[in-house]
């Protein structure tokens, strides 16, 4: 076992744990954010650099500091190591310049995008972005591909966190699909637009922290935040079968992997499950999924927006994407509250 | 003149294949090793001789070497690094080009060393033509019994491969190197674990820099103390350094670590001074992605001391008023260099050859560009300038490989020597041809 500090609260982990998963232990505000590493999927994590954190001490016997910030996600912690997280002006400024990178070529076509609402980036640039950008040049766009009859793939939007590639390589029997190129260039892709099509390819869709991967199935069908989440199962032979229904009145939209408050899936489903049933009559309802998970559009907020200003934000942006200039808007106004809480659309 | 120890044969006719090399003295280094001395005998004169590093970042070889998990049953590799492609270094072309069987005998005396039965080098692909040179030189040493099973009839056995990359600079950083070799993307692995303890194939594995092997050979046969008696403190030996750029004889030179900068630059056994009678503006010391020191302080350091083509002299001042050695690519601007120009040609290689697999190189490499093109174009901003800085300041010690400080330092240390000219060609607004011709009818 090993005792570490992170922002001042002691906490026992056994060895080999990342200061990551020590700090979820903890859980609450000092845990770092995370785009690309994933529990469940091995030698994820490293690279989206968002969850940088400031060693101190690195351990009792040997107390001096790192040299550098680094990915606690990858960082496995020592006994009497100490961290800072949120208590360090460095990691935050470290962590604004981060979010600032992985928004630069972003589209923020959030407005239009199925993952709005429950998009790891969309919260992560709430909390730690900066309300301008400082980047004036043309954004880096590529091709929508269909990968598959059931995956879509709107490369503009992707962070690049390989958590799909490690999908592909620890689920499915062979991987057809990958990085391409290199640098900003680098794009996910198959070899000649293959079709991605195994037992457990809707996985990636899951894992995929932002609007890059979608559900061909459930694409436009509605907004996330108007489906309501259950939890349900049923016998699989192929995998656990349990699994999040997202219904409108008696219909199942979408079929989903539960996902916990960190935004992972520990039991990944097949795509019978995902895509062959989406019946109520096929399933055995359990109830309401509690969406716990931290999101700047949360399931759980269902308070009072300003309707008007919503349709203004959305035309306005819509207005963007056909490449026009940004006219002035107060866009930090429309989707969060004072309190840091969210809000969203009344369920109507 | 200088000691050679590297390059003393290098004008010998013929010196390419076995038979001159051999006669020369070459693989004397093989035979001492194989057969008077321990491995661990021949790490300990590498240590003794006090050489670091080639390839840039001048760790001790020998300390390297020792931290090889010599308990591990699995089997050890020594991969050489042939990559080469930071600007303004080319010393292993050279030295591999004209001393092919140098290299082949470093790898042999090394491998033994380090107990490896299997080696490689790992060569950039647009080195195609020395690949052929190097298997050629292979192909002598397997005749002649200097590879391959039972070497000189010891029971030490080799083989050494050579494989060719497919032109990433990426690909030199040490990790990205080995699992491009495994036949992978060429990404750097997040580190630990360090190939000492799980490199090729998740094996021991040591990586060396082409120039450090070869320096391995005369260690060997002088003897630790020997080599280490040349140099200063703790840059012993001789180094090679690729000199390029407004110089009378622009070339690759052995130096003796110690002699002074500005010998190095204008005495005729080195660069000759600068060109056409000019005078110096800046210096790049050690490849594109150590600091650029401007002329006064590359002469002497801000203590005043007159400054040493040295490791630590080079280092002195930090980076305020010093840079490093590097990989020895020396690039010498005269006054007539514009800073802005040069920069943004480094920005855009880093930004070319980032490889994409952490947030801060992959957007930060491309917005940097972005904005050195807009300055040099001449629709920059006066705000440019502290663009430029903060964005480098994003990416230093944040990711994964040390590629993003690479992008970053040569930015940061430009617009800390020359602010001036930036901010002169943030304000130099360039006009349209529409618009002056516009002007014209005026
Ligand atoms: C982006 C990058 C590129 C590099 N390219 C080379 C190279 O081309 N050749 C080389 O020897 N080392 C290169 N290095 C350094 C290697 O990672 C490694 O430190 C070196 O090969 C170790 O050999 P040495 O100890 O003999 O210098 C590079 C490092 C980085 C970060
Ligand atoms: S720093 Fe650049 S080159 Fe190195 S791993 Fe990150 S993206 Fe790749
Ligand atoms: S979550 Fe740690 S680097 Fe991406």
């Amino acid at each position: 076992m090993a005792k570490v500090t992170i922002d001042g609260i002691t906490v026992e982990v056994p060895d080999g744990t990342t200061i990551l998963n020590a700090a979820r232990q903890i859980g609450g505000e000092i845990v770092p954010p995370a785009m690309c590493y994933y529990t469940s999927l091995k030698d994820s994590g490293g690279k989206c650099r968002v969850c940088l954190v400031k060693v101190t001490q690195g351990s009792a016997k040997d107390p001096r500091p790192m040299p550098k910030l680094v990915a606690s996600c990858r960082t496995t912690v020592a006994d009497g190591m100490v961290i800072e997280n949120i208590s360090s002006p460095e990691v935050l400024e470290a962590r604004k310049g981060v979010v600032e990178f992985l928004l630069i070529n972003h589209p923020l076509d959030c407005p239009i995008c199925d993952q709005a609402g429950e998009c790891d980036l969309q919260d992560l640039s709430y909390e730690h972005g900066l309300a301008d950008t400082r980047y004036e040049f043309e954004r880096r766009t590529f091709e929508k591909i269909d990968i598959g009859d059931k995956i879509k793939l709107h490369m503009t939007r992707c962070i690049l966190c390989y958590r799909c590639v490690l999908v592909a390589n620890q689920l499915t029997e062979q991987r057809v699909h990958g990085v391409l190129d290199r640098g900003d260039r680098a794009e996910i892709s198959t070899y000649i637009e293959k079709a991605v099509d195994n037992d457990f390819s809707g996985n990636m869709i899951d894992v995929c922290p932002v609007g890059a991967l979608t559900d061909r199935t459930f694409r436009f069908k509605s907004r996330v935040w108007f489906t309501k989440p259950m939890d349900a199962h049923r016998n699989c032979t192929k995998c656990c079968g349990k699994v999040v229904l997202w219904t409108k009145g008696n219909d199942v939209l979408r079929v989903t992997a539960r996902k916990d408050r960190y935004g992972e899936v520990s039991e990944f489903i097949c795509n019978e499950c995902r895509y062959e049933h989406k019946n109520l009559a096929d399933w055995v309802v359990e109830g309401p999924r509690h969406i716990n998970r931290h999101s700047v559009i949360s399931q759980n907020h269902y308070e009072k927006i300003d309707l008007l200003k919503l349709k203004k934000e959305v035309e306005r942006q819509l207005v963007f994407q056909k490449g026009k200039q940004l006219p002035p808007a107060n866009q930090s106004t429309t989707y969060s509250t004072e309190n840091g809480n969210s809000q969203t659309q009344t369920h109507a | 003149m200088g000691k050679k120890l590297l390059l003393e044969h290098i004008n010998e006719p013929g010196i390419q294949s076995f038979e001159v090399y051999r006669k020369k003295g070459g693989y004397a280094s093989v035979e001492k090793a194989l057969k008077s001395m321990k491995p661990d005998e021949v790490t300990e004169e590498v240590k003794r001789s006090g050489l670091r590093g080639r390839g840039g970042a001048g760790f001790p070889t020998g300390m390297k070497w020792t931290f090889l998990d010599r308990r591990s049953e699995k089997p050890r590799y020594l991969v050489c690094n042939a990559d080469e492609s930071e600007p303004g270094t080319f010393k292993d072309r050279y030295l591999m080009e004209h001393l092919p069987h140098l290299l082949v005998e470093g790898m042999i005396t090394s491998s033994y060393a380090l107990g490896a039965k299997t080696s490689y080098i790992y060569i950039r692909g647009e080195y195609m033509y020395i690949v052929r040179i190097l298997e050629k030189a292979i192909e002598e040493a397997y005749a002649n019994g200097f590879l391959g099973k039972n070497i000189l009839g010891t029971d030490y056995s080799l083989d050494l491969y050579v494989h060719p990359g497919a032109g990433a600079y990426i690909c030199g950083e040490e990790t990205a190197l080995l699992e491009s070799l495994e036949g992978k993307r060429g990404n750097p692995r997040l580190k630990p674990p360090f190939p000492a303890i799980a490199g090729l194939y998740a094996c021991p594995t040591v990586v060396n820099n082409v120039e450090t092997i070869a320096a391995v050979v005369p260690i060997i046969n002088i003897g630790g103390d020997e080599y280490a008696k040349i140099g200063v403190g703790k840059s012993t030996g001789t180094k090679l350094i690729s000199a390029s750029g407004h110089i009378n004889k622009p070339g690759v030179y052995e130096i003796e670590l110690g002699i002074p900068v500005e010998e190095f630059i204008f005495s005729d056994e080195y660069c000759g001074g600068i060109w056409k009678d000019r005078r110096l503006k800046a210096v790049v010391a050690g490849g594109s992605s150590v600091p650029i020191l401007p002329a006064d302080l590359i002469f002497t350091t801000a203590k005043g001391e007159p400054r040493l083509m040295t490791y630590e002299s080079l280092a002195d001042g930090g980076f305020a008023t010093g840079t490093m050695l590097g990989s020895g690519g020396f690039i010498v601007m005269d006054e007539t260099a514009s800073i802005v120009e040069n920069l943004y040609t480094f920005s855009r290689f880093y930004h070319h050859e980032s490889c994409g697999q952490c947030s801060p190189c992959r957007e930060g490499t491309g917005w940097l560009e972005k904005i050195l093109h807009r300055l040099r174009e001449g629709h920059g901003k006066k705000e440019d300038v502290d663009l430029l800085v903060s964005v480098a300041k994003n990416i230093e010690g944040k990711t994964i490989c040390p590629l993003g400080e690479a992008a970053a330092w040569p930015v940061a240390s430009a617009v800390k020597h020359f602010r001036k000219e930036f901010e002169e060609a943030a304000a130099r607004l360039q006009l349209s041809a529409v618009q002056k011709a516009e002007l014209a009818t005026h």
